[in-house]
């Protein structure tokens, strides 16, 4: 789709973006757009919650109802948005840090709760913003400012953490896999629940740099090279699928989510 | 001022010389989660963690909750625990900084002073430290990188003294120290080391002959009784303060107090600030002076526990005082100049005295503020009701 198409959706007054040229933040949020343009939805029926970080800055950019919260509580923040307006589409963006470390608390229970929220994870592997420190899911071995020698940590699985938490719809793609991704958070937007997409991106800046990949494109041939299918990866044996990248689409259930759950409840309690 | 020997210097940011500081202190722990504009302390301290110039256990924890948390768990069981931070960093912190202050562990953290959120500002003010002042903390204020590291040099002796025991912030302005480049002259590692000592173990969690507990439920029954001690704590504090601060100056010939005045002897006029906006200052008070104004200045370098008698002793008689805020206290007057003003409540001859918040979320404060604040006061035009502002379009 043409860039041009999706400019209305942006504030584009506060161009130029912080982000370093080539970053995966702008894939995904061509992406989001697209997904938004194609379910046709109302700009003023959306809100956009951010936490800190690079791809945080997001919501800055974004022409919807946006919200710029706190490093880590962008989905605490949405909870209380989707709570007050349930027509709302509430989605929240946030860095690997922001919803995996600092707020992995509310991460993991917004999941259990089914709350109808978007998550999409700008999932780069690091502290974009700060300087380049490991995250909770930067992987073993590799390098990060805090990791000159190599990184000791087990790293976060993002989408099992997600299953295992009870999100109801739960997909991952890498910035590489542009359609794939305008895919999964256009079902993800739709879905009735919790959904988590885990979008691998580059910062190549930090990421990049520490570890052998400093251009964009490098980090980009570099998902496209261990990036292996769901269907395939199901084939292979563990040792096969070391240092790979899973994508499709994990789980999609429909379950009743938290504000069902909630009205069923007042009925009840009503005795209506 | 302190004279600095420029020979014997080395220009470095803020963070540098407080990673320094760290470097020769060599806490036992250090837990940390990065946050502008402290990250670069814990980079360079990474760095010593990393090449094996120190010993120091470093955790990168996953937030500023678990940073505090962690190096109270590590101070509790009788470790030397550092941490540092800056703003939303140090909110996150709140509820283990008053867990700090009443555990009575003696840890030495520098917050590298950032407006507090929202909206979002990552440079300097004062919000983020004057939320914690009522915690009990001590908390020094620097002007400059050589007093940013001085200081946090000098609080660990403060912080571990028995008749203390209480945490210490050292404040430093967010990049105009952290990241602005001065000389600072940096002490030999083993007269650091020297100084500092070996910390007492003072009821450790792990001495299995004597276990103890650290917070259990305190009700009605006693924990009004051991805020009256952290009360008493800061009392032998401020008792101790002085003696700590000679014996920096013996190592260093660096001489620390409450607050450092600065041309007062025959001022009228007197400014009280915290933090590098001093430098600017005595940078005024001395075009003024040329210009044959008595005007003076008094930094204050401890700001809990206040330092009441001396900035009586100081401001006692003076014409009028002028009271610069890197912070509002919003629905009442401003932090130090409520301070202040209570303090001279109890002066002999009051002097008049006038408000001024400045500099919030970084906005520069420049000579021409300042003096503008100095004219206020010389030409009769200040009110002690009313709160001005420098620098801000209105
Ligand atoms: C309470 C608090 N602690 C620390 C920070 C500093 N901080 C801002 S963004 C960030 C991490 C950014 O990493 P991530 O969330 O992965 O997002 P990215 O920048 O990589 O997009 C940190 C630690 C903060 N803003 N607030
Ligand atoms: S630092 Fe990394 S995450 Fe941040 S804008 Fe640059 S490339 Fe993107």
């Amino acid at each position: 789709m043409k860039t041009k198409q999706l400019l209305k959706y942006l504030r584009i007054d506060r161009w130029p973006t912080v982000w370093c040229p080539g970053c995966g933040n702008g894939i995904i949020l061509k992406a989001f757009l697209e997904a938004v343009d194609q379910l046709k939805l109302k700009k003023d029926r959306i809100a956009v919650v951010s936490g800190i970080g690079c791809s945080s800055r997001a919501t800055g950019y974004l022409d919807f109802n946006t919200m710029h919260t706190l490093h880590g509580r962008a989905i605490a923040f949405a909870t209380g948005v989707k709570l007050a307006r349930p027509e709302f589409k509430v989605i929240v963006m946030g860095g690997d840090g922001d919803l995996a470390s600092i707020g992995g608390n509310h991460f993991i229970h917004a999941c259990r709760r089914n709350i109808d929220l978007t998550v999409i994870v700008f999932n780069n592997m690091i502290y974009g913003m700060t300087g380049g420190q490991y995250s909770p899911t930067t992987p073993e071995e590799e390098y990060a400012s805090t990791a000159p020698y190599g990184h000791i940590e087990k790293p976060f699985d993002i989408v099992k953490l997600a299953l295992s938490a009870g999100a109801t719809y739960v997909a991952r793609a890498t910035v590489y896999h542009y359609n794939l991704l305008v895919r999964y958070i256009k079902e993800a937007i739709e879905h009735k629940g919790v959904s988590v997409v885990d979008v691998i991106s580059n910062c190549h800046t930090y990421f990049g740099r520490y570890n052998g990949m400093p251009e964009p494109y490098q980090m980009l041939e570099y998902f496209k090279t261990n990036s292996v299918t769901l269907q395939k990866a199901q084939t292979m044996s563990e040792e096969e699928l070391e240092g790979k990248i899973v994508i499709g689409q994990f789980r999609k259930e429909e379950k009743p989510c938290y504000m069902d759950c909630y009205r069923e409840l007042q009925k009840k309690a009503q005795g209506r | 001022m302190m004279n600095i020997d420029l020979k014997k210097s080395k220009a470095v940011t803020g963070a540098e010389a407080v990673a320094n500081a760290m470097r020769q202190i060599e806490p036992h722990v250090v837990a940390a989660y990065p946050i502008t504009p402290q990250t670069p302390i814990v980079e360079y301290f990474a760095k010593f963690v990393a090449d094996g110039v120190v010993r120091t256990e470093m955790i990168p924890v996953e937030s500023e909750h678990s940073a505090m948390s962690a190096v109270v768990g590590a101070a509790a069981a009788g470790a030397r625990a550092m941490t540092a931070t800056s703003a939303n960093g140090l909110a996150l912190m709140h509820e283990i900084v008053y867990i700090a202050a009443s555990s009575r562990l003696p840890i030495v953290m520098p917050v590298v002073n950032r407006a507090l959120s929202g909206p979002i500002n990552i440079h300097c003010d004062h919000s983020d430290a004057m939320a914690e002042r009522d915690s009990g903390w001590i908390q020094l204020f620097a002007e400059t990188n050589q007093e940013a590291y001085d200081l946090t040099i000098l609080a660990i002796r403060l912080a571990e003294h028995e008749d203390v025991r209480l945490p210490v912030m050292v404040n430093l302005d967010g990049f105009i120290l952290s990241h602005g480049v001065e000389p600072v002259e940096f002490l030999p590692d083993e007269v650091v080391k020297e100084f500092v000592g070996k910390p007492k173990r003072v009821y450790p969690l792990l001495d299995t002959e004597n276990p103890v507990t650290y917070g259990p439920l305190d009700l009605y029954d006693y924990y009004f009784e051991h805020k009256r001690q952290q009360v008493e704590a800061m009392e032998h504090a401020k008792k101790l303060f002085p003696k700590v601060a000679e014996e920096f100056e013996k190592i260093s010939g660096r001489k620390y107090d409450f607050v450092e005045p600065y041309k007062l002897d025959d001022a009228e006029y007197v400014m009280v600030a915290l933090g590098s906006t001093n430098s600017t200052i005595k940078y005024v008070v001395d075009w003024m002076r040329e210009e044959g104004f008595k005007v003076g200045a008094l930094k204050i370098w401890m700001f809990r526990p206040f330092p009441k008698e001396k900035i009586q002793y100081y401001l006692n008689g003076r014409k009028a005082v002028v009271v610069l805020d890197r912070s509002a206290s919003f629905g009442a007057e401003a932090p130090l100049y409520e301070a202040i003003k209570s303090a001279l409540y109890e002066a002999t001859i009051r002097p008049r005295i006038g408000s001024y918040v400045y500099g919030l979320g970084g906005r520069d404060i420049v000579p021409e503020h300042i003096r503008k604040a100095f004219m206020d006061a010389i030409e009769g035009n200040l009110l002690v009701d009313e709160q001005r502002y420098l620098g801000l379009r209105e």
